[in-house]
């Protein structure tokens, strides 16, 4: 494999924003028929990488060479039209376009310039059953459709141009594990038909499991290219971090501590429910607990969350705060009773994204003040200054945009709005999702030492592990039913399986 | 250097000192201002005093085009106001009582409120696309303005009103110490307290602004209200600069107008960041333009055709994308993404 010559070469990439320096001397070499992962932690340059690849971004210094002739990609569509199809973290369809209208848009199979319906609908079915093993019906629109699907749907898009090169911009970040070995099977199929395949994950399990080489950034700099059966786990995490790391280990002790010790009930939801998205369920919150929430994607974990933040409106039972019965309705409400809700959406629900980190931090804690008393400019500076230090905000400058700030960061700025308007329940859905292991051990940390200060917590994540490390108590959720709570010394990982699965 | 030329004021103000430098060229006594009966006259005189409705309705516009709105019903609100303040008082005794002249503006201006209400309701509760909500009142605000006129232009013989759109404070026309007036209040309510954000914050992500707490319904409300003061008060500037009300075509195009400003002011009709400051000088340069087209003596039936290349002309001049495609072709090329982001990071 090592005599193979790259079909694509990038040298010595230089790439950098108006006081930022993005990428600095990265190379990058993709083989026909292998899987190579892209890895680094929120801000190394990742995502930056990719938009230069595929024409988003111009290129500084260096050069990009496709079966070693150079070649300058100044846009997405001729970067598709040089054999590079991308399919980004953020699936770009349309959701109220058919899924056939979704594969074929822009090039729709024509005779006369007249469209071929059929043809299309036809050739739609063909990609996703024969290439996807995906059974579905290509003329309902895309958003009946699960997040899973739309995402193969998306990678059917990329697929039907002639690739050479396919990347593939966090795929997995939200798929369950039957749809994760999916779409393996299908990288598999395509890594034999001599496509390169960039992949982009966060998942050190799945890297393992599909990379055959892998390239580790840092900060926007190169740190090196490795084949993936050479490269022992901690020396890969050591290299993306870059420095000893031992946080994972050592919070299960943390995690122990506190759970004798519950503190007086806080909020019990009795039997809440919506229809079609959570039947009907009891769980009550202590002071200073951590309860989590599993199941699978789509069990109604995120729903009974929207419960307790009044986002959605119940249709059944009703929450009790300290004894006393009184609904939530609006967020607003529930921001007035002290809850605050870090949504798994950051970029629909959490971020405002043409708005500054410090007008993204101080914005909850205003609309809970109201219009006139309004937070003075330098107090608003002290509070956002206090939250970069604590939380490690990266770049640390309260005058970015949050747009341009790593999905990671993005993350710790929701987080420090939350905080700043000290809620008594903090409710977390998925808040580790699509971030690095340093953000996500940090954030782990900043939960279990925020509840032995008092502050609750509802815990929603799809990994077990994760779930297992911070939470007091864990509810089980199967199919939109809670099905067990378990707490203690039952909670094990086989515990939790074998409700989710319904042993 | 890039400092300044990034800043959003920068190409409104460079088309501003362009129109008068032409005009510096073409017609020099264009900047003679002349002392009468304690009144300063001249061109650039008339262009404060003129523009002042379409600065008012302008600045009104920015804030609900910054909650990703828009207020088609304005140039109807405008004819509604001046049609109910000129009734009021050719209904009165003394027309030149100031008790009488104080109730028809508190009506004028208390009616404004209620059709900006009405409008704010429509978008927020009823959550009609704000184009076509306020397309309704655009329409019916017409026949509004016939039935409060009775189908006449009402003329109004009261020195004590037409004072508000002609009369003359410390040498300077009246009706600037109103816009003036108003801009402060804007300012002050958007800047001193935390309106601005939750506007900006509506405009950019409504969904998440309400998940922060943020009442987006009150919000959206109290800028079509605000935006209806606006247009409320410009029409009472206008019919008492012509001492009559035409519910016909008092105000008639002016939302298109006061969009134009807002837009030129560099304000996104996609919501988000807003600039009164650059609203101002927007109407600016349209009343500019439409005083200059006067003054040179373009034929009055080529007027509009005139002005819409104008328009055109400051519209391509602001365009990103259209100066590259111009003047840097060979330098920079098309990355689209990038552009966005450098532009919000400056």
């Amino acid at each position: 494999m090592s005599t193979q010559k790259p079909i694509l070469q990038m040298k010595q990439i230089h790439k950098r924003f108006p006081g930022v320096k993005a990428l600095s001397n990265v190379n990058l070499r993709l083989f026909p028929g292998e899987v190579h992962a892209l890895m680094g932690e929120n801000g190394a340059g990742k995502s930056t990488l990719i938009k230069v690849l595929t024409g988003v971004y111009s290129i500084d210094e260096g050069s990009v060479e496709m079966e070693e002739a150079p070649i300058s990609v100044q846009s997405p569509l001729e970067s598709q039209a040089a054999g590079i199809s991308t399919v980004y973290q953020e699936v770009n369809l349309c959701p109220n376009l058919t899924v056939a209208e979704n594969i074929f848009i822009g090039r729709e199979p024509r005779k006369f310039g007249r469209i071929l319906w059929k043809e299309m609908n036809k050739r739609a079915q063909e990609i996703l059953s024969e290439r996807l093993n995906l059974q579905i019906d290509v003329t309902e629109p895309l958003y009946m459709y699960s997040v899973a699907v739309q995402q193969l749907v998306a990678i059917a898009r990329a697929l039907n141009i002639s690739a050479k090169v396919l990347i593939l911009d966090e795929p997995t970040s939200s798929l369950d594990k039957n749809e994760v070995q999916q779409l393996f099977r299908i990288m598999e199929k395509l890594k034999q038909d001599g496509l390169a395949i960039l992949f982009v994950t966060h998942f050190l399990d799945q890297m393992y499991e599909i990379s055959d080489r892998v390239t580790i950034l840092r900060n926007g700099e190169f740190v090196g290219e490795y084949m993936a059966k050479d490269l022992p786990r901690l020396d890969l995490v050591l290299k993306m971090i870059g420095k000893e790391l031992n946080l994972l280990e050592e919070l299960p002790s943390l995690a122990e501590e506190y759970k004798d010790s519950l503190g007086e009930e806080l909020v019990k939801a009795d039997g809440l429910g919506r229809k079609g998205a959570i039947e009907p369920f009891d769980l009550s919150i202590h002071k200073g607990e951590v309860v989590g929430l599993a199941g699978l994607l789509g069990s109604g974990r995120t729903e009974a969350a929207r419960l307790f933040f009044g986002a959605d409106k119940p249709d059944s039972g009703k929450l009790i705060f300290s004894g006393r019965s009184e609904g939530v309705h609006t967020p607003r409400e529930a921001i007035g009773r002290r809850i605050a809700f870090c949504s798994e959406n950051r970029k629909t629900e959490g971020i405002i994204g043409d708005l500054t980190v410090r007008e993204n931090i101080i914005l909850a804690l205003q609309a809970k003040q109201g219009v006139f008393r309004t937070i003075s400019r330098k107090q608003q500076e002290e509070y956002a200054d206090e939250y970069i230090r604590m939380l490690n905000i990266n770049p640390p400058s309260p005058d970015h945009l949050i747009k341009n700030l790593s999905g990671g960061n993005q993350q710790k700025v929701l987080l420090a709005r939350w905080l700043l308007t000290s809620p008594q329940l903090f409710i977390l859905d998925e808040p580790t999702r699509g971030i690095d292991i340093g953000a996500k051990a940090e954030i782990q940390k900043l939960v279990l030492s925020l509840s032995r200060q008092g502050m609750s917590f509802l815990f929603i994540s799809s990994e077990l592990e994760e779930v297992l490390r911070v939470s007091g108590r864990i509810a089980i959720l199967r199919d939109r039913h809670k099905v067990k709570e378990i707490s203690g010394k039952d909670m094990s990982q086989h515990q939790i399986m074998q409700a989710i699965a319904g042993g | 250097m890039g400092k300044l030329y990034k800043h959003h004021l920068f190409w409104p103000l460079c088309i501003l000192a362009a129109l008068l430098l032409f005009n510096l060229f073409y017609s020099p006594d264009f900047f003679s201002i002349t002392m009468h009966d304690g009144h300063l006259y001249g061109s650039l005189i008339d262009i404060l005093n003129f523009g002042a409705p379409l600065i008012l309705v302008a600045i009104g516009m920015t804030l609900v085009v910054a909650t990703k709105g828009i207020d088609l019903s304005v140039g109807s609100i405008v004819a509604i106001s001046g049609a109910l303040a000129c009734l009021t008082i050719s209904k009165g005794t003394d027309q030149n009582a100031l008790g009488l002249i104080v109730i028809s503006i508190l009506l004028a201006v208390g009616l404004s409120v209620l059709l900006g209400a009405w409008n704010g309701l429509l978008v927020s509760v009823a959550g009609i696309q704000p184009i076509i909500a306020t397309l309704i009142l655009m329409v019916a605000g017409r026949g509004i303005a016939q039935l409060v006129t009775g189908g006449q232009i009402i003329t109004v013989s009261s020195s004590k009103y037409s004072y508000i759109g002609s009369g003359a404070l410390a040498t300077l026309p009246f009706s600037i110490f109103v816009v003036v007036l108003m801009l402060i209040v804007a300012l002050l309510l958007t800047r001193k307290t935390s309106l601005g954000l939750f506007i900006e914050s509506v405009g950019c992500n409504p969904t998440a602004s309400l998940m922060a707490g943020i009442r987006a319904n009150w919000v959206i409300l109290s800028v079509y209200v605000f935006c209806g003061v606006c247009a409320g008060i410009a029409g009472l500037i206008l019919s008492s600069n012509v001492s009559s009300a035409d519910g016909n075509n008092a105000g008639l195009w002016y939302e298109l107008d006061a969009i134009l400003a807002v837009v030129i002011g560099g304000t996104s009709l996609n919501g988000g960041r807003f600039y009164l400051t650059g609203t101002v000088i927007g109407a600016l340069i349209i009343q500019t333009l439409t005083t200059t087209i006067y003054m040179i003596g373009v034929p009055p039936e080529i007027t509009l055709v005139v002005k819409s290349f104008v328009v055109l002309a400051v519209c391509l001049i602001q365009s990103d994308s259209f100066r590259a495609a111009i003047f840097y072709r060979w330098k920079t090329r098309h990355y689209p993404g990038e552009k966005e982001s450098i532009r919000h990071v400056s």
